[in-house]
C-alpha cells in the first residue's frame, strides 16, 4: 500500500493506493498521527485506489471518532469502490462515519461542519 | 475437490490467502461484493490467529482449505497455536469498541456478520475453525 499526502487550500488530502489489512494499517495510522502533529484540521481521505481494507484498516479511523470531535478536527473519506463501501457497510459504519462519493463533496462536507461551529 | 494453501504465520502472508480465496470464489456465480465480503472474513480469522495465536511466529504455519458441497462453502483454517475459540467469543458492540478507541475487535464482529457458522474442533493435535457461507444468498 503507497500513500500520497498532499495540501490542497486548508485540506489536507491522503490518497491511499492498494491494500489497507493488518500488515499495512500501521502505516495509515502513523501519517494521520503526523498530520495531526503539524496541526492539520480538515483530512481528506481519497479512496479511489483503496482496492481493499479489513479490520485494522478500518480501526484506524474508527479508534479516532471521539478525539477528532473533541479536538475538532474534521475528517471525510472519498471515491471508495462498492466492496470497500460495503465492508464499512454491513458494520453500520456508513452511518457513522462520514463517506461520500467525491472530493468535492468532501470539501463541501467539511466546509458545513466549519461553518457550523 | 478441497483447495488448500499452507502459509507462514506472518501478517504478509494474508495476501497469499486473499488471492488464493480469490481465485478458488472466482469458480463460483457470487457478486464482486459478496465475494469480497468472504475474503473479508476469512483474512479476519487468518490475521487473528497469525498475530494472537502465534506472534505473527514466520516459522510457524497455518493451513487453509476450501471446499464446496450442495451450495455450502466451507472454509477450514487449519494451525497448532493456542486455542481462540471464536464461535464463543461475545462480540462487543461497535459503539463499545468506537468509545474505548480500540481498533481490535472489528474483525470479529465482520467475521460473525458475514458468514452463516463457525465452528472450531480439536483435530489430531490441531485447531480447526471451520466457517460456512450459504452459496444461496
Amino acid at each position: 500500500m503507497e500513500l500520497t499526502t498532499f495540501n490542497e487550500e486548508k485540506y489536507h488530502i491522503i490518497a491511499i493506493d492498494g491494500e489497507l489489512d493488518a500488515s499495512s494499517a500501521l502505516k495509515l495510522d502513523d501519517t494521520i498521527e503526523q498530520a495531526i502533529q503539524q496541526g492539520q484540521k480538515s483530512l481528506l481521505f481519497d479512496c479511489e485506489k483503496l482496492h481493499y481494507i479489513s479490520s485494522p484498516g478500518i480501526g484506524v479511523f474508527t479508534s479516532r471518532i471521539d478525539d477528532h470531535e473533541q479536538n475538532k478536527i474534521s475528517l471525510v473519506l472519498y471515491g471508495m469502490n462498492d466492496k470497500v463501501f460495503n465492508v464499512f457497510k454491513i458494520l453500520g459504519l456508513d452511518k457513522i462515519l462520514p463517506i461520500v462519493n467525491s472530493k468535492a463533496e468532501a470539501k463541501k462536507l467539511i466546509d458545513g461542519a466549519l461553518n457550523k461551529d | 475437490m478441497v483447495h488448500s494453501i499452507k502459509i507462514s504465520c506472518s501478517k504478509s502472508s494474508l495476501k497469499d490467502v486473499r488471492e488464493f480465496a480469490e481465485k478458488v470464489l472466482a469458480n463460483y456465480e457470487i457478486s464482486d461484493v459478496d465475494k469480497n465480503l468472504i475474503v473479508v472474513a476469512l483474512d479476519e480469522v487468518c490475521a487473528n490467529i497469525i498475530i494472537h495465536s502465534h506472534q505473527c511466529d514466520e516459522k510457524d504455519h497455518i493451513t487453509v482449505q476450501i471446499r464446496e458441497e450442495e451450495n455450502i462453502l466451507e472454509f477450514s483454517i487449519i494451525d497448532q497455536g493456542e486455542t481462540f475459540n471464536i464461535s464463543e467469543y461475545t462480540v462487543p458492540s461497535l459503539d463499545a469498541l468506537i468509545k474505548d478507541k480500540k481498533a481490535g475487535g472489528i474483525g470479529l464482529i465482520l467475521v460473525k456478520k458475514i458468514m452463516d457458522q463457525i465452528k472450531i474442533e480439536k483435530q489430531d493435535g490441531f485447531n480447526v475453525c471451520r466457517m460456512y457461507k450459504s452459496l444461496i444468498f
